[in-house]
């Protein structure tokens, strides 16, 4: 063999194999649900039963044609992603399997406390414009809040981590008041704030400000000394360490608090929504709730899960991209 | 290019606060670098070489005694009084060019020291690794950049606290070489702190040689040899025996 063939079998991608056994057993997982959900009766009278089965039929259909395209080089590669999730998609429509069973069909689990998925899916397609009226609220007041209170958690964080001036009188009541349940800020939200808007802002705000300060001040607090030896040595201003060393030297902390932040601040939505608004995913989820409309609540719920985990994501992408000098040091 | 500084450290000491007791590190330190000379202070770990060249740099004030600088005294840092540390101390979010600029970025002068970064980075071998993260350079790379880091600011008195201490023997070797040649070409006035005495005598024209702590100069030796030199010469040979049997660790004959 001449050493260019050898380099250029060397330089080939690795392709994937051409089976995806995941692939072709989450497909017939779907289909298989798909059968259940259509072919075996209802225990009760419930909608979209026939909606619900197509959709996973489809699906199956689907996952099954990726699993054929596969085998095909060109397309193979284009399907990697996609490949990753197999096993994860096997488990979601035996998951699905199970669910359907344990209610629609065999009413195992006490209605309406447990919700069928097809009334899952039926709140979606006859409730939708409440519930996507409640998804764009909702976003109004955690999105403003959130970033509030992640602000001046930031800058609180760094003048506490910095000044020992700040950090003597900060310190104890950041502590004090930091875990205290948003619920026992209702009175005074109420009393301070004029508009039901800004008083549910306001707790918002609250929650993604306690863990960004915490996490703020505790990465500036641990910035190696020497590294503000180093800059003081070429003429570097107190300015200067602030902008150029204590806070860079901090961001993975502070991340970590804008991820709890993230986490906190929707899970006060239910509580700040309280406050007199007619609508909002934790407005939707109360009055669901009031009505014993249990799968309603679900559906909110789901919604609001996704909502929160795409929140997530994209903070881990800023992350990745403003914290890409940490890979190699940390395992990432 | 800029001539070296005149460092007068006049009756130097210094104590640190330990719990209400005052731990004495340095006693009495006397001595002048002249412009452009390259000083090596040498003494046992832990003796407060490190303290010294951090009073001389400005990040403390000394307890007693005075440090003048061309006849002025040091009331704080200044970028002319530059210090290497033992660790690299690169900054892990810059890149090494990043790190070399942070001089210049902290002066607000950036702009008009472009071309001196670039200078300082080809001169010690890096430039093609200005957009390396520190994670990825090796120990004798990292301790390059950090040497880019100073120069770039035109040091007029460079103090090495044992830059050359973690590395390995090899790369070692290869530095104290490097940094002669430097000194040579730059002339501005050295400090360096060793525990390594063939380092010392192979850099230095004059070794301080320090005590136990609390430290004081109780030798201060001219190495009056011709450069380039060679580690088997036989002057230096000869100095690092009177230097050994100094600090108590002569080979018995």
């Amino acid at each position: 063999m001449s050493a260019t063939t050898l380099g250029a079998r060397l330089a080939a991608p690795a392709r994937p194999a051409p089976l995806w056994p995941s692939g072709w057993a989450a497909g017939l997982a779907w289909l298989g649900a798909a059968a259940v959900i259509l072919l075996l009766p209802d225990a009760d009278d419930l909608g979209r039963t026939a909606e619900l089965g197509f959709l996973a039929a489809t699906l199956g259909g689907l996952l099954l044609l990726a699993a054929i395209a596969a085998a095909v080089p060109a397309l193979g590669a284009r399907l990697a992603p996609l490949r990753a999730a197999g096993p994860w998609l096997l488990v979601l429509a035996l998951a699905l399997l199970a669910w359907e069973l344990a209610t629609a069909k065999l009413d195992w689990l006490p209605r309406p406390f447990f919700a069928a998925p097809q009334s899952i899916l039926e709140v979606f397609t006859d409730d939708y414009a409440r519930l996507g009226e409640s998804v764009g609220r909702s976003l109004l007041l955690v999105l403003p809040g959130y970033l509030l209170g992640a602000a001046i958690g930031f800058l609180f964080g760094v003048a506490m981590g910095w000044s020992r001036l700040v950090g003597y009188w900060a310190h104890p009541v950041v502590r004090l008041i930091g875990p205290l349940p948003a619920t026992a800020w209702l009175p005074i939200a109420f009393f301070a704030f004029a508009s039901s808007r800004g008083a549910s802002t306001f707790l918002v705000a609250l929650a993604s400000f306690f863990p960004v300060t915490v996490l703020t001040w505790s990465g500036v607090s641990a910035v190696s000394k020497s590294y503000y030896d180093v800059a003081r040595t070429m003429g570097a201003s107190p300015w200067f360490l602030v902008r150029k060393v204590a806070v860079p030297a901090a961001m993975p902390s502070v991340f970590v608090g804008l991820f709890m932040g993230l986490g906190a601040s929707f899970s006060v939505l239910v509580v700040a929504e309280m406050m007199g608004v007619k609508a909002g995913l934790g407005w939707y989820m109360q009055w669901a709730q009031g009505w014993a409309a249990y799968a309603n609540m679900y559906a909110a719920l789901l919604v609001m899960a996704v909502m929160c985990s795409s929140a997530v994501t994209l903070l881990f992408r800023v992350r990745d991209r403003l914290l890409s000098w940490q890979k190699g040091l940390v395992r990432w | 290019m800029v001539s070296g500084a005149r460092l007068e450290v006049r009756g130097v000491s210094h104590a640190f606060a330990l719990e209400k007791r005052a731990l004495p590190v340095l006693q009495d330190i006397d001595f002048v670098a002249q412009p452009g000379e390259f000083v090596a202070l040498l003494g046992p770990s832990g003796c407060g070489k490190s303290t010294l060249l951090r009073l001389v740099a400005g990040l403390e004030a000394p307890s007693e005694g005075r440090l003048l600088v061309d006849g002025a005294p040091v009331t704080g840092t200044d970028p002319s009084r530059t210090i290497m540390f033992q660790d690299p101390t690169l900054f892990p979010w810059r890149t090494v060019r990043g790190n070399a600029q942070l001089g210049p970025e902290a002066r607000g002068t950036l702009a008009a020291d472009a071309p001196r970064i670039e200078q300082a980075l080809s001169l010690v071998g890096l430039a093609s690794f200005a957009e390396a993260f520190p994670h990825q350079l090796s120990g004798g790379m990292a301790q390059r950049a950090a040497l880019a880091r100073a120069l770039v600011n035109q040091p007029r008195l460079l103090m090495l606290d044992e830059p050359l201490g973690k590395l390995d023997s090899l790369t070692r070797l290869a530095m104290q070489r490097e940094l002669a040649a430097l000194w040579e070409r730059e002339r501005f006035t050295a400090l360096l702190v060793t525990h390594d005495v063939e380092e010392a005598v192979l850099l230095a024209d004059r070794v301080l040689v320090l005590s136990d702590r609390p430290a004081r100069i109780c030798a201060d030796i001219r190495v009056d040899r011709p450069r380039p030199r060679r580690r088997d010469d036989a002057g230096l040979v000869a100095l690092r025996e009177e230097i050994l049997a100094l600090l108590g660790l002569a080979e018995a004959a």
